[in-house]
């Protein structure tokens, strides 16, 4: 690096960034995270926004392209009004999982920030969308920008076409399934391709406009009592719907009877966007761990070779300590553990841990302690882990010593919280467990599947909720949730609570029950 | 290498229809909201930025979430400080501080939406479907009230307008350029002629020839060439000059007397400044009169308008010839659209109710667009008059007026909570006013 330094080493002297220091301090930083690192990034496209283009990126959850609807402007609203109050800072950046990974800058940071996010951002988490098992196989880069186009165009249409109010009543009630609306264990399909939709888009089109009338008055064979059910068909349905079913909305898109196409292809734009995401949500700690250990190595790095002046390494350690920033929990300013720090310190851990390791953790770790060759062991934890098999494996007694992590349990009909472990001998196990439990999507989310529809008679819909450890549903949210549900499916919709290890009914909620429900 | 692409030129507010669309959604919400803490709080404060807030049901969006009052669960907490396994920690109140921190996990539960709208949003919400009666005559006299100014000169116009310096000067520069024969050229051929002719009569005749043939090659220039030509003419051009006309006068009158009590003098100040703000926030350029009266009357302003102390007895014609005086004044009903509003417990001399009558008859209501009425009463009376026809000496003489004029208003007010609907009575939008 030293070499090509022509007059000073410093990447850049002030506060003031231009495109060609910017692109500079990306060659450099990129040089030297492939060099020090191993990363390996999808091609970087870097964009200057203002504060307030920054505030509307987050209101549309952070991507540059979104469908119109009321919710993302209350959360407009509501950020702009925390924004206004100095309540809460901006984000310095916002990067998009996409080939190319697009990366926003805000026009007000300084070059200092500027090279901190591009480390940050432009190299830490693109590694970790490009490398991660989990983004690799469930979620689509290189076609999302391409699929949320569409969406956008579609739905637009949809609202020429039918109405804003009955577009909204759709998305309201997709969004409050958006967390039942995501495929956990098996893998969904690729999105298809821009042609491929066309094609799709072009014969709906032309079924609607060959659509006659005329049809729907030819007298059916059936007898009145099952309309539209042929016996065989019903067996077929039946099989069809692979019962029981845990996306609730691809459920609804393929078998609500009231439903029309453009509806149903409302439902599975809500529901391919949910599972574009459901990657990040298991994978907080770790992406944010990884970019974070990613800028403060390539900084230090930087630093170490006089390439960033001290003041401006200042300034980066300054933002680099806000970001992982920890309080303890009696302190007023705890909200919960800060996927930063954690991810963090846990990255530093496992590179004390190959390259320093004491006795005990060579007693915790011992395929990985003293190895030597910290690199390899994190690329292949980034690759290949999501939060909780990575903290499952790799939280040390040491951190949990340095954290003074403790466990609480906490059962409804108590009066009082009790102390089950502390960071001592007999605890670092059942906390490691506990805290990788939280964060295990796949425990934590409140599993609701179908397990039955009557087609025959009633074509009562019925959904089954576990209770896991007798914890139950917040009921104000239920309800006006099973009244989107009824609204999709147009007929009777019950939801049974079942306790997952006694198999016992535990509550029963019916969309007859709803009050004001149609 | 990145690319960069440089987006602060884009447009911002790119999420401005999903903002349209959430107040959209919340319209119905925030004008009940507004109007409530307009008619609950002090009126005075509406004119201002108001922290509005929605119940978090109508704008939540719901979804099957864990109950936090339910279940066993475990936290895994940072910062043990002295807990040993075992101990025991008091759980906080239900809905008590959760920043004391120890109430780990429990589902933060969503708070009401607040949020602030402007002074602007406030008024729009709080006047949406009010207008002041007779819009018509307004808007005419807006768009006729306009003054001729110079602006130069035209080709067309109509013949008063026709500016002769210019027309000649044009046509003089068309002469020159078309080298139109003068009269002196022919004159001297004329006379060039008339010498040959009398020296030596019959001789030369080529001579002679040549100079009839000038001069008829003159004269035919002479013809075609005009002296003026209608491309010369030149016309004064005129610009509509819209004048900044101040669009209308309101005149508040208050009887002060000692029969107002403080509850009757706080419901007609409520109703006044609804006024007020009304007229604000619907014209550009309003002037507003106070006038308060007792037993006699006098031209105020705001401050003491609202929060004198003065009292005496009551004469309430007093205050309607202030009103002719001052209209006579300084607002002649060509220019101005006149509106007025009373306020009054109807307690007045009979004799004088009758003089009212004929104040009113006789010029006042012809002058105004708009006079309304509000009686104070009280609560217990609201039960016995509110229907009827019968009341105070004041209030049968006004429902005379009322009976031949269909631009006067009147309408009685007990309670706070009354104004509203009140103003609203007397001030929503009318179809088509017919004017007699």
């Amino acid at each position: 690096m030293a070499r090509q330094a022509p007059r000073s080493d410093l990447l850049f002297s002030g506060s003031d960034w231009n495109f060609a220091t910017l692109s500079h301090a990306y060659d450099v930083i990129e040089a030297v995270a492939k060099e020090e690192l191993r990363l390996d990034v999808y091609p970087v496209q870097m964009e200057i926004i203002s504060s307030e283009q920054m505030l509307d990126a987050y209101s549309s959850i952070g991507m540059p392209l979104m469908y119109r609807h009321w919710s993302f402007g209350k959360h407009f609203l509501r950020q702009e009004l925390l924004y206004r109050k100095a309540g809460r800072g901006l984000a310095y950046e916002v990067v998009i999982n996409s080939n190319p990974c697009i990366v926003y800058l805000m026009e007000e940071n300084t070059m200092a920030l500027q090279a901190l996010v591009t480390a940050h951002a432009a190299l830490g988490h693109n590694h970790f969308f490009k490398n991660n098992y989990l983004f690799q196989q469930w979620a689509d880069a290189s076609a999302i920008l391409g699929y949320l186009d569409f969406a956008k165009g579609f739905i637009a249409r949809c609202e020429e076409r039918h109405g804003i109010a009955a577009v909204e009543a759709i998305l309201d009630a997709a969004h409050a399934l958006m967390e039942q609306g995501v495929f956990r264990y098996r893998r969904p399909p690729r999105l298809s391709s821009e042609r491929h939709r066309e094609g799709l888009r072009e014969r709906l089109e032309y079924e609607e406009r060959s659509y006659n009338d005329l049809w729907r008055t030819v007298p059916r064979l059936v007898d009145d009592a099952k309309p539209d059910e042929s016996g065989a068909s019903i067996a077929e349905r039946k099989n069809a719907l692979k019962l029981p079913e845990e996306n609730l909305l691809y459920f609804l898109e393929k078998n609500s009877l009231i439903l029309q196409p453009w509806q149903r292809e409302i439902l599975r734009i809500v529901r391919v966007i949910a599972q574009y995401f459901y990657p990040q949500r298991q994978t907080q700690v770790m992406n944010e761990g990884c970019a974070t250990f990613v800028h403060y190595t390539i900084m230090n790095s930087l630093f170490d070779r006089g390439r960033i002046s001290e003041g401006a390494m200042l300034e980066i350690l300054r933002n680099h300590s806000n970001v992982i920033f920890q309080p303890a929990f009696d302190d007023p300013r705890f909200s919960g553990i800060n996927p930063y720090a954690l991810g963090l310190d846990m990255m530093q851990d496992i590179q004390r841990i190959v390259t320093e390791p004491t006795a005990e953790d060579r007693d915790w770790f011992p395929e990985i302690a003293g190895t030597g060759d910290w690199r390899t062991i994190l690329l292949d934890a980034w690759a290949n882990h999501r939060d909780e098999s990575f903290i499952r494996q790799y939280l040390s007694p040491a951190l949990i010593r340095k954290w003074r992590l403790f466990l609480l349990s906490d059962a409804a009909n108590d009066s009082f919280y009790s102390v089950a472990s502390i960071h001592n001998e007999r605890g670092y196990a059942s906390i490691r467990t506990a805290l990788a439990q939280k964060y295990d999507i796949g425990a934590s989310h409140t599993d609701i599947q179908v397990v039955d529809v009557d087609l025959l008679g009633q074509r009562h819909l019925r959904l089954q909720h576990k209770v896991n450890d007798g914890i139950l549903l917040e009921s104000a949210g239920c309800d006006a949730t099973l009244r989107h549900v009824h609204e999709l499916w147009g007929y009777e919709v019950s939801l049974e609570g079942v306790d997952a290890q006694t198999g016992v009914t535990v509550f029963e909620r019916s969309s007859r029950q709803l009050a004001g429900s149609p | 290498m990145p690319i960069f692409i440089d987006r602060r030129l884009n447009p911002k507010d790119k999420s401005l229809g999903n903002r349209q669309r959430f107040l959209h959604r919340v319209r119905a919400d925030l004008k009940r909201s507004v109007q409530e803490q307009i008619r609950a709080g002090k009126i005075a404060d509406a004119d201002g930025a108001h922290a509005v807030s929605l119940p978090a049901k109508r704008t939540s969006e719901p979804r099957f979430r864990d109950a936090g009052d339910s279940g066993r669960r475990h936290h895994v907490l940072p910062g043990n400080k002295h807990f040993a396994p075992g101990d025991r920690m008091p759980k906080p109140d239900r809905g008590g501080g959760s920043g004391s921190g120890s109430s780990p996990g429990l589902d933060a539960s969503e708070d009401d939406f607040r949020f602030v709208l402007s002074r602007e949003e406030v008024l729009d919400l709080f006047f949406e479907d009010l207008a002041l009666p007779d819009m018509v005559k307004l808007n005419l006299k807006e768009i006729v009230a306009f003054k001729p100014r110079r602006a130069g000169f035209s080709a067309s116009g109509s013949p008063t307008n026709i500016n002769i310096a210019r027309t000649m000067r044009n046509s003089y520069g068309r002469r020159i350029a078309l080298q139109r024969p003068k009269r002196e050229e022919i004159e001297a051929i004329l006379r060039e002629l008339a010498r040959i002719e009398a020296d030596e009569p019959g001789a030369a005749r080529a001579d002679v020839a040549a100079l009839r043939a000038e001069l008829d090659r003159l004269e035919r220039r002479r013809r075609v060439i005009s002296f003026v030509d209608p491309v010369d003419i030149r016309f004064n051009r005129f610009d509509a000059q819209p004048q900044p006309n101040a669009n209308a006068v309101m005149f508040c009158l208050m009887d002060v007397s000692g029969s107002m009590g403080e509850r009757e003098k706080d419901l007609a100040k409520r109703f006044f400044v609804l006024l007020h703000l009304f007229l604000k926030r619907r014209y550009d350029r309003t002037d507003i009169v106070f006038i308060r009266h007792t037993h006699m009357a006098q031209e105020v302003d705001e401050d003491t308008f609202f929060f004198s102390m003065q009292s005496g007895g009551t004469v309430v014609s007093t205050a309607l010839e202030e009103m002719q005086r001052i209209i006579a004044q300084r607002y002649p009903s060509r220019e101005w659209n006149i509106y007025a509003a009373q306020a009054s417990d109807g307690d007045n001399l009979a004799t004088d109710s009758r003089h009212c009558l004929r104040l009113m008859d006789g010029e006042i209501m012809r002058l105004c667009q708009y006079f309304a009425y509000v009686e104070i009463i009280d609560e217990r009376e609201s039960e016995i008059f509110g229907s009827t026809d019968n009341g105070t000496s004041l209030w049968r003489a006004y429902l005379t007026v009322k009976e031949r004029w269909p631009n006067f208003g009147m309408s009685r007010i007990a309670r706070a909570a009354d104004i509203y609907p009140v103003f609203r009575h007397l001030f929503t939008r009318q179809p088509a006013q017919q004017r007699k």
